[in-house]
């Protein structure tokens, strides 16, 4: 599978990276580089195999359905680059 | 501080511990030996944020708690603590440019540990951003440099990747021992690159609360040291469950050090025929073959052994690692924290995140967010994510096959090569750095616990290490292991102080 100019754009628009145009044929050349190095897995027999969940075979955790943390509004905010009457501030998002 | 004690930032942890508790030396002026170190060692650029008031401060209350009887191993011991691990009002970026500025309102589970058992901060470590690197080339705060030359030639090499800083800052003895962390080798090749010992866990054995998560799935915590001792006494102290990770092990934690009995009569070592691979520089092959003979001669059987999946294991890492990497970074938006751009008129929030992390992400980063977006897109995540998942679980497979015919550990080279040079791999294909990570990630893959252990120099006079693998949980039979090889190897070359 190889990449071309069009999937490159459409990638980092999916993984939200400004990519300039010009860029764009070299990032195409690399992700497929890659890409054909994965080929290789399909060289493996996986018939009946199931997909890794985890490697140790342990449950998840699990606790009580209740409250163990907040009121900590001043720290949740406080790295955030703009934040404003207790809110994180954004470019407008609806019209 | 008196004369005979300025070297103390040489010593290991077990030294220190001894001298601290006879009160031949303080906590303060261990902390403040190691201080004048890394003032000295700036060449090295391993240090990139230092905490000398932390440091002095918990030196102080070190120096309290061994007056006063109450002196863990770890009390007073001078750690450098890697950019990766967040520490409270202390910078923790991931040596990316998308976390400048980045003060945690909280301290990771392993840090807390650390300092909870008396263990004193100098500051943090460089590493490759987000981890992701095998040479300490992609981090924001520039190359790290090993603290090892070939001979007189006087080219910078790169001290490994991507706990490079704290593999440079342990060789140069810039502090005692450094925490590092491991996604597909990235405390064990940095280790092996310059003489020192790293291990990684078994997955689960560290938490890994409030450490900066590159692949969720593959990223464990561990010590890296000048002694298998050290990473023994180290471990203890980082490990143990975490109800704050739901992936950490409800587990005791054994005694590691208490393992170290230097008996490994009857042990069967496996040696994998699958990690011979062709263009392997010969000197390689040679110190594996030396390792063999060591454990031979101490006792243990030697047991021709096959993993037949490890030559999938790359590729598999490669789908895997960044497709977690493409989920865990999505939170670097530029709203909660870190960097945000900025904005030309009419622009609204998607070119916010776009121009965000455009500026915000190496490019390294911003490949690996690019692959693991396009492996998890809609008609690729079954035949490559997928794929990949069913290939690791071959790959954990071939290992419990080995241990379950009776396999104790199995050894293998820790490195394809010594340490080269910082740009010399500059023109290479990507593809050609993550060779790097080839004898080290099935062992993320599969979980299990792996330690690179220094054994020999090449004919360059730069350190190689060898790997040992151990069964899952069983980090005490694996550091005992590494314990009789070192002992064998009597490794005791330190680099030439240039910087």
């Amino acid at each position: 599978m190889s990449i071309d100019i069009d999937t490159a754009r459409k990638v980092a628009h999916l993984a939200r990276i400004r990519v300039q145009e010009d860029d764009l044929p070299a990032l195409a050349r690399e992700l497929s580089g890659i890409l054909g190095f994965m080929e290789q897995l399909n060289e493996v027999d996986v018939t009946g195999i199931e997909p890794m969940v985890s490697v140790t075979p342990m449950r998840l955790a699990r606790r009580a359905d209740v409250v163990t943390d907040g009121n900590i509004q001043e720290q949740v905010l406080k790295n955030a680059p703009d934040a404003r009457e207790g809110f994180f501030a954004v470019p407008k998002v609806v019209e | 501080m008196s004369a005979p004690m300025s070297n103390a930032n040489t010593w290991t942890i077990a030294a220190a511990r001894e001298a601290l508790r006879k009160g031949e030396i303080s906590a303060v002026d261990l902390t403040m030996a190691c201080l004048t170190a890394i003032d000295a060692g700036d060449g090295l650029n391993a240090f990139v944020h230092k905490t000398p008031e932390i440091a002095l401060e918990q030196a102080r209350a070190a120096d309290a708690r061994l007056a006063a009887g109450d002196a863990p191993s770890m009390c007073g011991i001078p750690l450098g603590i890697k950019d990766l691990f967040c520490t409270k009002g202390v910078p923790s970026q991931a040596a990316s440019n998308i976390l400048r500025g980045f003060r945690p309102e909280y301290e990771s589970t392993v840090t807390t540990r650390l300092f909870d058992a008396g263990a004193v901060m100098l500051g943090k470590l460089n590493m490759d951003e987000f981890a992701m690197g095998s040479s300490n080339e992609t981090s924001t705060y520039g190359n790290a440099v090993s603290p090892w030359r070939r001979g007189n030639d006087t080219t910078a090499l790169t001290p490994g990747g991507s706990s490079g800083g704290s593999a440079a800052a342990v060789a140069a003895d810039l502090c005692l021992a450094a925490t590092g962390t491991d996604t597909g080798g990235s405390i064990r090749q940095p280790a092996a690159f310059t003489g020192i010992v790293g291990i990684k866990p078994t997955y689960g054995r560290v938490s890994r609360w409030g450490i900066v998560a590159f692949a969720s799935s593959l990223d464990q915590a561990g010590p890296m040291t000048k002694t298998v001792r050290d990473a023994a006494i180290f471990l203890q102290a980082m490990a143990g469950h975490d109800p704050k990770d739901s992936t950490s092990a409800d587990l005791p934690v054994p005694d590691f050090e208490a393992a170290l009995t230097g008996d490994i009569r009857g042990k069967k070592i496996g040696i994998p025929r699958e990690y011979r691979l062709d263009g392997i520089p010969a000197e390689i092959d040679a110190l594996w073959q030396r390792g063999i003979e060591m454990l031979r001669d101490a006792g243990a059987e030697i047991v021709d052994i096959s993993l037949p999946h490890t030559k999938y294991a790359l590729p598999a890492y490669y789908v895997i690692a960044p497709a977690e990497a493409s989920s865990n970074l999505a939170r670097y938006d530029g709203v909660r924290y870190g960097h945000r751009a900025t904005l030309s008129a009419g622009e609204g929030i998607v070119d916010m995140y776009e121009k965000t992390r455009a500026e915000g992400f190496g490019k390294e980063v911003q490949r690996r967010v690019m692959i693991g977006t396009y492996v998890l897109s809609a008609g690729f995540y079954d035949a490559y994510y997928n794929r990949a998942r069913k290939v690791r679980a071959l790959i954990k497979r071939d290992f419990e096959l080995a241990f379950a015919a009776g396999i104790d550990s199995i050894l293998t080279p820790a490195t394809p090569s010594a340490a080269f040079g910082l740009g010399e791999m500059a023109s290479a294909d990507p593809v050609e750095m993550y060779l790097n990570d080839v004898f080290t990630v099935t062992v993320n893959l599969a979980g299990l616990p792996g330690i690179s252990v220094p054994v020999g120099l090449d004919a360059k006079g730069l350190p190689l290490g060898l790997q040992l693998i151990g069964r899952p949980w069983e980090e005490g039979d694996l550091l005992n292991h590494a314990y009789v090889l070192e002992r064998a190897a009597g490794f005791v070359s330190k680099p030439a102080k240039w910087w």
